[in-house]
């Protein structure tokens, strides 16, 4: 296989890792959605909360993305 | 990250103009350049434009925090400096308590370096300091090997216990023990790599998108730039995020050295 072809798949296949980080994101603000239309009141205290597990869930996806970025311009 | 050898070859082969690299270069803007060569023997302590930024932070914070009017009623500039003190002092009560004090001139120090090297890095053109490992992992080994010696001169050997849970059947110890240890000695790794993974790759989605702006012209390039300012949106969240992200993480190791026993 030419070399070149084999980096654009290689980089295609590291962006997968941001799928995870989609599904991570979502599910973290969906259930926090679904916590704070049952308990309105408790919501706002979580924020801080909310914003540390979605930094935790974006930075598994951007190593994925900072991968295909290193293979295809590295 | 890369070296500085690997971005010159790099930058040639870019500019070479290698179908369609020429206009998407995002590691180009991570290269190290140096201002003022600096050299004794065969040290180089050249002062770089990482270095730059990295003085011109420290110089921000310092000026933010000493300058800042000090009335009753604050000023615009006061309680920016009055609402990042107590955003950090805050975290720094409830997750150590009152025995956290005394560590919350350090805490504070990192989240300022950090949260103004992020935000100063988004300035175009500028050079983003944490969006180099060496930098990070600089910082992260700082807050593991401080922990470390503070959980020892608190507890003495005690501090072992950190790797051995309560509560845990002794039957299982032989797996869990091994477990705990790694997962200690990979903390400082995973804190350096979650900061400087975030900025690189967000400079690099905004270079990169940047250059669809470039590519598309005049007729469509529109679209890419409302997607870039969105982006830049996203990126000012995630500079304070992570400089957030990183002093609490602080505050938990440091947690786990100060209070073992449970």
């Amino acid at each position: 296989m030419d070399i070149e072809a084999a980096r654009m798949i290689g980089a295609g296949i590291a962006a997968i890792a941001l799928g995870g980080a989609g599904v991570g994101i979502g599910h973290i603000f969906g259930n926090y959605l679904s916590g704070a239309l049952r308990n309105p009141t408790a919501a706002a205290g979580q924020r801080g909360t909310l914003f540390l597990g979605f930094a935790f869930a974006e930075a598994t996806g951007l190593i994925g993305f900072a991968v295909a970025m290193l293979i295809l311009f590295g | 990250m890369a070296t500085s050898t690997e971005n010159v070859t790099g930058g040639e082969a870019g500019g070479a103009g290698s179908e369609g690299h020429s206009v998407i270069d995002p590691i180009h803007q991570f290269e190290i350049t140096p201002l003022i060569p600096i050299k004794i023997g065969d040290l180089d302590l050249s002062l770089t434009n990482s270095g730059l930024w990295a003085l011109i932070a420290v110089a921000l914070v310092s000026l933010l925090m000493l300058a800042a009017p000090q009335k009753l009623v604050p000023t615009r500039l006061q309680s920016v400096a009055e609402s990042l003190y107590d955003l950090v002092f805050g975290m720094t009560e409830e997750v150590l308590g009152p025995q956290g004090r005394a560590y919350f001139p350090f805490i504070f120090t990192l989240f300022a370096f950090i949260l103004a090297a992020n935000l100063l890095g988004l300035i175009p053109g500028a050079f983003t300091v944490t969006s180099h490992i060496i930098v990070t992992l600089a910082l992260a080994l700082m807050v593991f090997i401080g922990a470390t010696v503070v959980g020892f001169i608190k507890h003495g050997t005690g501090y072992l216990k950190l790797f051995v849970p309560a509560g845990v059947p002794p039957a299982l110890l032989p797996f869990v023990v091994p477990i705990e240890i790694i997962s200690y000695f990979i903390r400082p790794f995973s804190l350096s790599i979650r900061l400087f993974a975030n900025m690189m790759a967000g400079h690099m989605m905004l270079k990169v998108i940047a250059g669809f702006v470039i590519m598309l012209g005049v007729l469509a390039g529109w679209l890419p730039l409302l997607a870039l300012v969105a982006i830049y949106a996203l990126e000012l969240l995630v500079a304070v995020l992570q400089a957030y992200v990183f002093a609490l993480l602080t505050c938990l190791y440091l947690n786990d050295a100060l209070h073992v026993d449970h």
